[in-house]
């Protein structure tokens, strides 16, 4: 166990570098940082993989049943997915908003106990993973169309007062952007909704009913009406620029607030308390 | 040997001085010869363009040959010396590197990053390379030249950005498209600002041009130009959904364009961005239209804000351009300094020493039984083949001093004996470091 909490503080370190050298790409009209953090993000994200494999095979569950454990994996499908966006659209300033986003998760999963869950038998089902998994790559896609949503209103809010800064030349076309949040709802939207249906699933064969409308179900339903209404703007009538990208930061932030705010705030049956069977 | 350069340039004299002393481009041969024939000069070389016109030449006696330069010009263009006097400057040594350095990196020029200066340069080297007044030492310091602008427009931003009011155009086109091919603009008002920016948009990519105008026939043989279609005035505001990107020139008194029609042809275009370009003065369109959602209107005083942000944004990449110019300027003059006679003509007697010494050893070592006096007489025979081999090189190395043969003499046999360059204080830097084979 020590040894898989140590790659775990590796990880957040290299992350920690990879911020620092993003930021500093951004902010300085230094290239040469860009591209080392580019690099440092995909060697955290090579320890990040060797962390999870671990942690897996030492409780040999998923590692997604405890806060720490959702947190890390979250900041792993983040910077994963990033990565992914990163080969296709070679947006390094992209890397600036999502870097430190993973690094903050992971901040806050060290001040959660590291302590292996002694998952409780009943949710102790392969749909719980696959629930989990396919929830998380869908958050991690909205949060780069969330990214996306904000690069866009700064360069829409420059191109439309006339007023540059430097970040004008740094920041991709609007139309890149638009299209990346057109992208990010095309693969999270059905990720979200293939998550949620696993759930019910699993919810049915561990509880014995598909959906019992606890306080995550919810709101993850709220944030799901959110995209679709988004997706069904874009496809019918022209949402698109800037409306599509305040959507995606609305609905990246009631995201945000199901998976923290629901575990910190209200009780149900997804707060991590009842995981443990305690 | 040493390197000057004297000249004058659009910081340094004004307009009606400058094309009193331009060379003309087809006419090259008689000034470069005349030049050449300076006492002091070995290889010459002159670039003049309507922004400067700069002597370059290579001597042993930098003082004198700048006093000589000065008086060539003004005698070939027959004014007088101390007319001229006070708008000439002169380099030499390592402020001649630099100089030419930051012109050909385009960091003196008057529009900062402009990329005709190293084009011209190169025209100016190919009339010296023609003519032969360019020889080894103006051959290596151009080469140099071209590589350190090629570097400076690699690794910084310099050129980028455009600094004129159509490139501007297309620029933001970008920032909002991102790709131009599959765009079309519409162009009103067939007039000469409009032409030339719809021929950058074309150059870019723009696939469809539509052109209206008041009088049809213009419309029509502007859009022939462009491979476009021409659409009546009356019922330009139909085609408008079919563009991305609308350009207007026209000379009416009052708005063609208001908020109302253009939030019409967004909800036709299912809100799919419009950039409008106005710089028609009086406006053509109402400023309130850039209040619409994913719509950009742009006049030309805006246009001309992206300009000054531009050229602000190159002032900045302009320190990074200075820094990579004083990197090369050292490497380029210590292999200038390699070049002397002297020191070569000691390290090649070093060199050959230095082996003699090794082979006597190796030898001594395996022949253990030799009597001294036997010892001595070897010594002196290998003394004696080294003296004999080193007799005739060092004549004609000594000799070709005064010619431009000297240099490439040098090079040579610092290159074929492998002869490391003297001491200086930059250490890292190799002797004859050569861009082009890097």
């Amino acid at each position: 166990m020590t040894a898989n909490l140590l790659l775990f503080k590796i990880t957040l370190l290299v992350y920690f570098v990879a911020t620092i050298c993003y930021l500093i790409g951004v902010i300085s009209r230094k290239e040469g940082f860009r591209q080392s953090a580019v690099w440092i993000l995909i060697s955290g994200f090579g320890v990040h993989c060797v962390t999870i494999v671990v942690r897996w095979c030492s409780t040999g569950a998923v590692p997604v049943a405890s806060m720490h454990e959702s947190l890390s994996f979250f900041a792993w499908a983040l910077v994963g997915t990033y990565l992914l966006f990163y080969w296709r659209y070679r947006t390094v300033m992209l890397g600036a908003f999502i870097t430190p986003l993973a690094l903050s998760l992971m901040i806050i999963g060290t001040n959660q106990s590291a302590q292996a869950p002694a998952l409780n038998p009943m949710l102790d089902s392969w749909w719980f993973p696959v629930h989990v998994t396919l929830a998380f790559l869908g958050h991690a896609v909205f949060a780069i169309a969330a990214a996306a949503g904000i690069m866009y209103l700064l360069q829409e809010r420059m191109l439309k007062s006339k007023k540059f800064s430097g970040l004008f030349y740094r920041l991709p076309s609007l139309d890149t952007l638009d299209s990346m949040n057109y992208k990010c709802l095309t693969f999270g939207f059905p990720l979200m909704t293939m998550g949620i249906i696993s759930g019910a699933i699993w919810a049915n064969s561990a509880w014995g009913g598909y959906w019992r409308w606890d306080p995550k179900e919810t709101w993850a339903l709220i944030t799901w009406f959110i995209y679709a209404a988004l997706l069904h703007g874009r496809l019918t009538i022209g949402w698109r620029g800037r409306r599509a990208a305040i959507v995606a930061i609305i609905g990246f932030c009631l995201l945000l607030f199901t998976f923290f705010g629901v575990n910190m705030f209200l009780s149900g049956e997804h707060s991590f308390r009842n995981f443990t069977g305690q | 040997m040493h390197i000057v350069i004297i000249g004058l340039s659009h910081k340094t004299a004004p307009v009606e001085i400058r094309e009193k002393l331009a060379f003309a481009p087809t006419a090259m041969e008689r000034p470069l010869r005349q030049m050449l024939e300076l006492p002091t000069i070995t290889e010459g070389l002159i670039v003049s363009t309507c922004n400067r016109v700069e002597l370059c030449a290579v001597t042993k006696e930098p003082d004198a040959a700048i006093a000589e330069l000065r008086r060539f010009l003004a005698e070939y263009h027959e004014v007088s010396p101390e007319e001229i006097n006070e708008n000439l400057f002169d380099y030499q040594g390592e402020e001649a590197i630099r100089h030419l350095f930051r012109v050909s990196s385009s960091l003196d020029s008057m529009v900062l990053g402009e990329p005709q200066i190293l084009g011209q340069i190169k025209t100016a080297y190919g009339y010296a390379a023609e003519f032969k007044t360019a020889g080894l030492i103006l051959n290596r310091f151009l080469h140099k030249a071209f590589s350190v602008a090629k570097r400076v427009r690699t690794e910084t931003a310099i050129a980028s950005n455009a600094v004129s009011v159509s490139f501007a155009a297309v620029e933001l086109a970008r920032k909002i498209f991102d790709r131009l091919d599959n765009k079309g603009v519409m162009i009103i008002g067939a007039g000469e600002m409009c032409e030339l920016a719809a021929r950058h948009f074309v150059a870019n990519g723009i696939s469809k041009v539509l052109v209206t105008n008041r009088t049809f026939e213009r419309a029509e043989k502007m859009a022939a130009e462009f491979n476009g279609k021409a659409v009546p005035f009356d019922s330009f505001v139909d085609h408008l959904a079919e563009v991305d990107i609308i350009m207007t020139s026209t000379g009416a008194p009052n708005f063609i364009l208001g908020k109302r029609q253009m939030e019409e042809v967004l909800k036709r275009r299912k809100n799919r961005p419009m950039f409008l370009i106005d710089i028609a003065v009086p406006r053509d369109i109402d400023p309130k239209v850039n209040d619409i959602s994913n719509t950009y209107l742009y006049d030309v005083d805006d246009l001309q804000g992206v300009v000054q942000a531009n050229l602000k944004e190159r002032q900045k990449e302009a320190g990074k351009a200075e820094a990579i110019v004083e990197q090369e300027i050292g490497q380029f003059h210590l292999w200038l300094g390699n070049l002397e006679v002297k020191p070569t003509v000691i390290a090649l007697r070093r060199k050959l020493d230095e082996i003699r010494q090794q082979e006597l050893d190796k030898t001594f070592g395996n022949l253990k039984d030799l009597t001294g006096k036997q010892r001595k007489s070897i010594e002196a025979m290998a003394g004696a083949i080294i003296n004999k081999i080193l007799h005739k090189p060092t004549a004609i190395l000594k000799n070709s001093q005064n010619d431009m043969s000297g240099e490439d003499y040098v090079d040579a046999i610092r290159t074929l004996f492998d002869l490391p360059a003297p001491s200086t204080d930059d250490q890292e830097i190799k002797p004859l470091d050569d861009p082009d084979q890097a």
